[in-house]
């Protein structure tokens, strides 16, 4: 009794308080948000955007106002017609294709090996795995550049899908983690029933391993769109015609010649290139959520 | 009692500073146990050979020189010719030394190796690629060490042919063989495609590279035109000790490196954990919208997102526009690559980083704040803590235990973050004098400008390998003390 005689007072003003922090909760939010998307935002207005000068060339910086006075797609439809956005949109496209195939076929099959078989060189291998993840990742780039060239392989496509995916076997850390948590029993009990261990992986393990099969599929699928020292390197920088889409856009706003009227149609390049990444990561959301969880705890 | 604070300040200091000097004692004696383990090593295991040799069969005695042919003489006849081809292949590879791209390979890149050519060249003969002579050098050496190891499973094999023989069982078909391969040695059909990639991609690269670092592969001695040549640790001497213009470079570079690293990563993990919690505040509402908005600026290509703010933040950009119509500023900024202090430019990066990295940790946190132990707040209820003690003294804590692995890998990562200084500022703004070191340089765009750019190979590695040191110091440390690695075994 009397404990709750003392609390009535008390929670009137608590949730005074609580309230207010609230608000303040939901205003350091919005203003958050605001500024985080505020880049996106910009780039999507700039990218429709289709005032012309007194030459009749679409202007490229428009600063007098932040949103566009006149709209239209002449940004997307220039972009289609004067470079070659169309070319590195499908180079782009194929090289994440074989690369998620690989990537993803290479990253599980080493996790799954280094989680639940057990042979000799085990302990070396995940050692030798971690120390050689440590150099960094270009320092390699001139060695991997003389490499192709001495099989002929350099300023093609395929040399540049081997390289995303070639490395990729070292990068199982968070697919292991996945697969260390299925328990043994279940492998155990199916090597009673006779089961080979190919059998296990292919009929028990992985039809449980949708999440990490997403994510490591994810991520594979979309670092070819992201990358861009790689690709530059390996791709040379005049062979305009072997592109991704992220050397192709930042030559073409900081390349040998520097154009600030090609803003508006970068911009336009870059929402065609995010809208699909994006789409894919938000339906993907919970999955990558997972991974990236995983990833951090297992450190 | 501020004296205590003090105290226990400097403890946790020394205490820090004794256990990074074990760790480093530790590499060392770990580094002289491994030498004298390879030492023993080497040693019993050519006895072993020896001996194995004396008391082996006629038929294995025969397979040290021609391989596979203890598995022909016993029928095992696929087997034994896919050791002789490999022998024959081997034998013929070093001998007629295939010529690639004017460079041969097999015995003569061997002895290429040690020269690094000798032919200067003139107008009727071309000049050695000293490049090519390295890397079919280490090409070279790793085929013996696989030739090597082939040779070493085939003895292997036809030992365990006489042992069965002996015993009166029946040898293995071939089809038995790969049937084995599908089930008790399944970690090797699965291990190889990897394999051959990481040693292909990485693992051949990397020791191209490291050599590097002990020769004068640099703008004076292009590859195929110059020979260059063994130098020794002479271009580690003239980064560290030197009074050359790289040694001036080189340390103000290493320093901002530390300092980026340590600004990006503390004020990313404070600010993102904050961002974790305020969301995960029960009193607010659509937290699923406002993680997506936050998770939206992580699938944006970075190329993307980190342009837009290069050029909101330019001299004509909204930021700049902004700031003039509301009067706080007469004339633009400039806040990045070509600014007037060196430091408006740094500040602008870190800045521009927690843009970046908040959502990151952000995720992270929200991740495990569902798995702190429900039982610890029930206690805590029942103890009568409030809201605030708490999260002040249970979900923080929690966090911090669990992200520490996490706080040390950013900390690595952000050494080692190209994107972000390469595509808002490319190193500049520009410090006069040589080898491109601009101010906001990292070791790693450095390194990216040396090699790429300057054709400074040589001290491009020697760069790398000092990043690789710091790099890899901060995660053993680490890795070592951390639970993963510990319990690493528990669920096997």
């Amino acid at each position: 009794m009397n404990q709750l005689t003392m609390k009535a007072p008390k929670s009137k003003s608590m949730k005074k308080t609580e309230r207010t922090s609230t608000i303040t909760g939901y205003i350091t939010l919005i203003i958050m948000s605001v500024i985080w998307m505020y880049p996106i935002v910009w780039i999507i207005l700039n990218a429709f955007r289709t005032e012309r000068n007194n030459q009749g060339d679409l202007v490229g910086i428009v600063v007098s106002n932040y949103f566009p006075k006149a709209v239209g797609f002449d940004n997307f439809i220039k972009l289609f017609t004067t470079t070659e956005f169309p070319t590195w949109f499908m180079n782009t496209l194929v090289v994440a294709i074989f690369s998620f195939i690989f990537s993803t076929f290479l990253t599980l099959s080493v996790a799954y090996v280094m989680s639940k078989l057990k042979f000799r060189a085990r302990k070396k291998f995940l050692n030798v795995a971690l120390i050689l993840g440590l150099f960094p990742g270009f320092m390699s780039i001139i060695a991997i550049y003389y490499i192709l060239k001495a099989v002929n392989l350099t300023q093609s496509l395929a040399a540049l899908v081997l390289v995303y995916s070639a490395g990729s076997g070292l990068g199982f850390y968070i697919a292991k983690g996945f697969f260390d948590i299925i328990p043994n029993s279940l492998i155990e009990s199916a090597r009673l029933d006779g089961a080979t261990n190919f059998q296990i992986f292919i009929k028990i393990i992985l039809p449980i391993s949708k999440p990490i099969i997403i994510y490591t599929a994810l991520m594979s699928f979309t670092g070819p769109w992201m990358d861009f020292i790689f690709a530059r390197v390996i791709l040379g920088e005049t062979n305009t015609h072997l592109h991704t889409v992220a050397v192709g856009l930042y030559t073409m706003l900081y390349g040998q010649f520097v154009d600030v009227n090609k803003f508006t149609m970068f911009a336009a390049g870059c929402v065609i290139v995010a809208i699909p990444i994006v789409a894919m990561f938000l339906s993907m959301q919970k999955y990558y959520i997972e991974g990236v969880t995983a990833g951090s705890v297992k450190g | 009692m501020s004296s205590k604070n003090v105290q226990q300040n400097q403890s946790i200091i020394s205490r820090i500073l004794v256990s990074i000097l074990t760790f480093f004692k530790n590499i060392g004696l770990g580094i002289y146990k491994w030498i004298i383990k390879i030492g023993v090593g080497l040693k019993n295991s050519t006895v072993h050979f020896a001996t194995r040799f004396r008391d082996s069969s006629t038929l294995t005695k025969v397979s040290h020189f021609i391989m596979g042919f203890g598995n022909m003489a016993r029928k095992q006849i696929v087997k034994g010719l896919l050791y002789f081809v490999i022998e024959v292949g081997f034998l013929t590879f070093m001998i007629m030394s295939p010529v690639v791209n004017d460079t041969p390979m097999g015995f003569r890149a061997i002895k290429n190796f040690i020269t690094l050519g000798t032919v200067e060249g003139d107008i009727f003969t071309p000049t050695d690629n000293s490049m090519l002579m390295l890397l079919f050098g280490v090409v070279t050496t790793g085929i013996i060490f696989m030739f090597l190891a082939a040779y070493s499973s085939n003895i292997k094999s036809s030992c365990l042919a006489d042992e069965l023989q002996k015993k009166g069982k029946k040898l293995p078909t071939f089809k038995e063989d790969l049937a084995e391969l599908m089930d008790a040695k399944f970690h090797l059909t699965m291990l190889t495609p990897a394999i051959i990639g990481i040693v292909i991609f990485t693992i051949l690269p990397t020791v191209f590279m490291i050599l590097i670092a002990f020769t004068n592969f640099d703008a004076q001695h292009p590859a195929g035109q110059v020979l260059f040549d063994w130098v020794g640790l002479e271009n580690f001497r003239n980064i560290f000790s030197g009074s050359g213009e790289i040694s001036v470079r080189f340390l103000p570079v290493l320093s901002w490196t530390m300092i980026w690293a340590f600004f990006a990563t503390f004020s990313n993990y404070i600010a993102g954990i904050l961002l974790a919690l305020l969301i995960n505040k029960k009193q607010i509402k659509l937290k699923k919208l406002w993680r997506t908005v936050f998770i939206m600026t992580i699938a944006i290509p970075q190329f993307i997102s980190l342009l837009a703010v290069r050029n909101i933040l330019s001299e004509y950009g909204p930021v700049n526009n902004l700031l003039m119509t509301i009067g706080l500023i007469d004339s633009p900024i400039s806040f990045l690559a070509t600014a007037a202090n060196v430091w408006t430019a740094r500040i602008t990066i870190i800045v521009i980083n927690l843009w970046v990295g908040i959502p990151y940790t952000m995720l992270m946190t929200s991740g495990i704040l569902m798995n702190v132990p429900q039982d610890l707040y029930e206690a805590a209820t029942i103890d009568g803590a409030s809201k605030r003690q708490a999260l002040m003294n249970i979900t923080v804590p929690y966090i911090v235990f669990v992200t520490t692995p996490y706080l040390i890998t950013s900390f690595v990562g952000n050494i080692t973050s190209f994107n972000i200084i390469y595509l808002l500022t490319g190193g500049a703004p520009i410090v006069p004098g040589g080898y491109k070191a601009g101010s906001t340089d990292l070791l790693v765009t450095w390194l990216y400008k040396l090699t790429i750019d300057e054709n400074e190979y040589n001290l491009g590695s020697v760069i790398a390998i000092m990043t690789f040191i710091i790099t890899a110091t901060g995660t053993l440390l680490t890795y070592r003390k951390s639970k993963a690695y510990k319990d690493e075994e528990a669920f096997q």
